[in-house]
């Protein structure tokens, strides 16, 4: 009977993960297919792009900085043990490029954004404000969601470019000022062995995460239900579904840039 | 009331799960009519006017308005309807994030297209007239008292000049001054703009006031209708447990008794 029991709640547990992962296919086919038709809020696009791209700037930048600086100690001091120093700069800028600022930068990113967006449109659905933008004859996947879907995938991007350019110079100044490297060489060797794929392979990881978090953002926002409870309860879950999604995503997504 | 109804509703189900909210409403409301829904608290009133209005979809049933089926319509067409509407929602729900000029204006300017300086225009003299001075349309809307936020809402319900209005517990949480200041404004709106209006409330006051017809639902059903002045003599036991406040009578509410 146990055993029996069991099952049962597995097997509940299993059809609950199907249905909530056909709702968020739904609601993501749907608010992509509002991004390419008309009619576009270009205004309110810009106004996201700001708030999401520049005023994560300081938490990135921070972020990327300390991890920069912790990476080119933590790597000086495990090469050191086959003599192997020499290899501080390349390995801060191939793990600051392809992993750290991208993977990083999308998880304050989520805190930041994901967290701020499903708080904002959770209140609007239980203040019933999305449905008073429909009886206005205002789509509210044109609206709202579509204009924070394209700010989230581009700015992220951007953010993490500014990242990689943070997190290496912190690397190069724990290197040069604790480590006693040589500037000219330590930034000729950052800049002969990063390859494009490097940087470009992180900026596309990049608009991925900054995918994810909006929809997640977005999608919570808009199925939370009755009051302070709810948005709250939003507001959690699409900060922790964004940092799973991100952390899965980022193994799929190097897997397949690096696979051969 | 007129050979072709403005907003008919037949035999409309909607549930959600296992909780039948509407059990085959059916309605009829006729061109610059002015009808009026009562009932408790969860009989399902909101549902109706959402189910009207698209926000929800009908289980099954079928909801015309102007004769055009809205059950199972395209996007297109269903946005197209969403024109003729107007609604005050029962908290307002003005948007937080906007000016209150902007709110009464928002119509205008993203539904219709029209320039933002002449939308403006337009949303002080409807401001105007649900009593508002000029001064109030800079202000945030967290700035505005209940009943400032009311006539907000129902200047951005009329901005547009729609056809048909809906009114979602209108005077709920005001006192009964304002009450009545709002039942006024809605009676003197609609009769400018000669709209048809669906209403749900549970304030009988506001109800024989802005009502031509009232229905009473009970339990997801239309079980009375008349016009307001046979409303006291329904001889309906619901309807007048219902309008005297009773709680003894057929309706039992969902109290455990000490």
């Amino acid at each position: 009977m146990i055993f029996i029991n069991l099952l049962a709640h597995i097997g509940r547990l299993f059809l609950g993960f199907l249905a909530a992962s056909g709702r968020l296919a739904i609601f993501g086919g749907r608010s992509v297919s509002h991004v390419f038709r008309p009619p576009f809020f270009p205004l309110i696009t810009l106004q996201q792009m700001i708030s999401i791209g520049y005023f994560s700037l300081p938490v990135v930048g921070l972020t990327t900085l300390f991890t920069g600086m912790a990476l080119a100690l933590q790597i000086f001091e495990g090469t050191a043990r086959f003599n192997a120093e020499g290899a501080v700069a390349q390995v801060v800028a191939i793990g600051m490029a392809r992993e750290l600022a991208p993977v990083l930068g999308g998880l304050m990113v989520a805190g930041r954004v994901g967290a701020a967006m499903a708080a904002e449109i959770g209140t609007m659905r239980v203040t019933e404000q999305i449905d008073a933008l429909t009886t206005l004859s205002t789509n509210p996947f044109k609206y709202l969601i579509a204009p924070r879907l394209i700010a989230g995938t581009l700015m992220v991007p951007f953010l993490v470019l500014v990242g990689d350019v943070i997190g290496i110079f912190g690397g190069f100044v724990i290197s040069v000022n604790l480590l006693h490297f040589n500037a000219a060489s330590y930034v000729k060797n950052t800049v002969d062995f990063l390859e494009n794929i490097d940087i470009i392979s992180g900026l596309v990881k990049a608009g991925a995460f900054g995918f994810i978090v909006t929809l997640m953002g977005c999608y919570h926002g808009f199925q939370s239900r009755g009051g302070a409870e709810g948005v709250g309860a939003a507001t959690t879950n699409a900060v922790v579904t964004a940092s799973i999604l991100i952390l899965t995503a980022n193994l799929i997504l190097t897997r397949l840039f690096f696979s051969n | 009331m007129p050979d072709q109804s403005k907003i008919s509703l037949r035999g409309v189900h909607k549930s959600f799960g296992p909780k039948h909210v509407l059990n085959g409403i059916d309605l009829e409301i006729g061109q610059g009519e002015s009808v009026v829904i009562i009932g408790g608290s969860g009989t399902g009133k909101s549902v109706t006017l959402k189910c009207v209005l698209g926000l929800l979809n009908p289980d099954s049933g079928s909801i015309r308005i102007d004769g055009e089926e809205v059950v199972g319509a395209r996007a297109s067409d269903r946005d197209r309807l969403l024109h003729k509407f107007g609604m005050l929602f029962q908290s307002a729900a003005l948007f937080d994030s906007m000016r209150v000029w902007q709110n009464v204006a928002f119509g205008l300017i993203q539904g219709k297209g029209m320039a933002r300086d002449q939308a403006k225009q337009i949303a002080l003299q409807k401001l105007a007239q649900v009593g508002l001075a000029e001064e109030v349309a800079e202000l945030q809307p967290a700035e505005l008292s209940g009943g400032m936020q009311k006539r907000v809402g129902l200047a951005r319900a009329i901005a547009t000049d729609p056809e048909i209005i809906f009114f979602d517990e209108p005077t709920t949480g005001l006192d009964p001054i304002m009450a009545d200041v709002i039942n006024d404004l809605i009676v003197s709106s609609v009769k400018d703009l000669g709209a048809t209006t669906l209403s749900i409330t549970h304030d009988i006051a506001s109800a024989r006031k802005i009502a031509d017809r009232i229905a009473m639902i009970h339990e997801g059903r239309i079980i009375w209708e008349g016009p307001v002045s046979q409303l006291d003599d329904s001889g309906n036991p619901f309807v007048d447990q219902f309008i005297n406040g009773r709680a003894e009578g057929p309706i039992q509410m969902q109290v455990l008794r000490p």
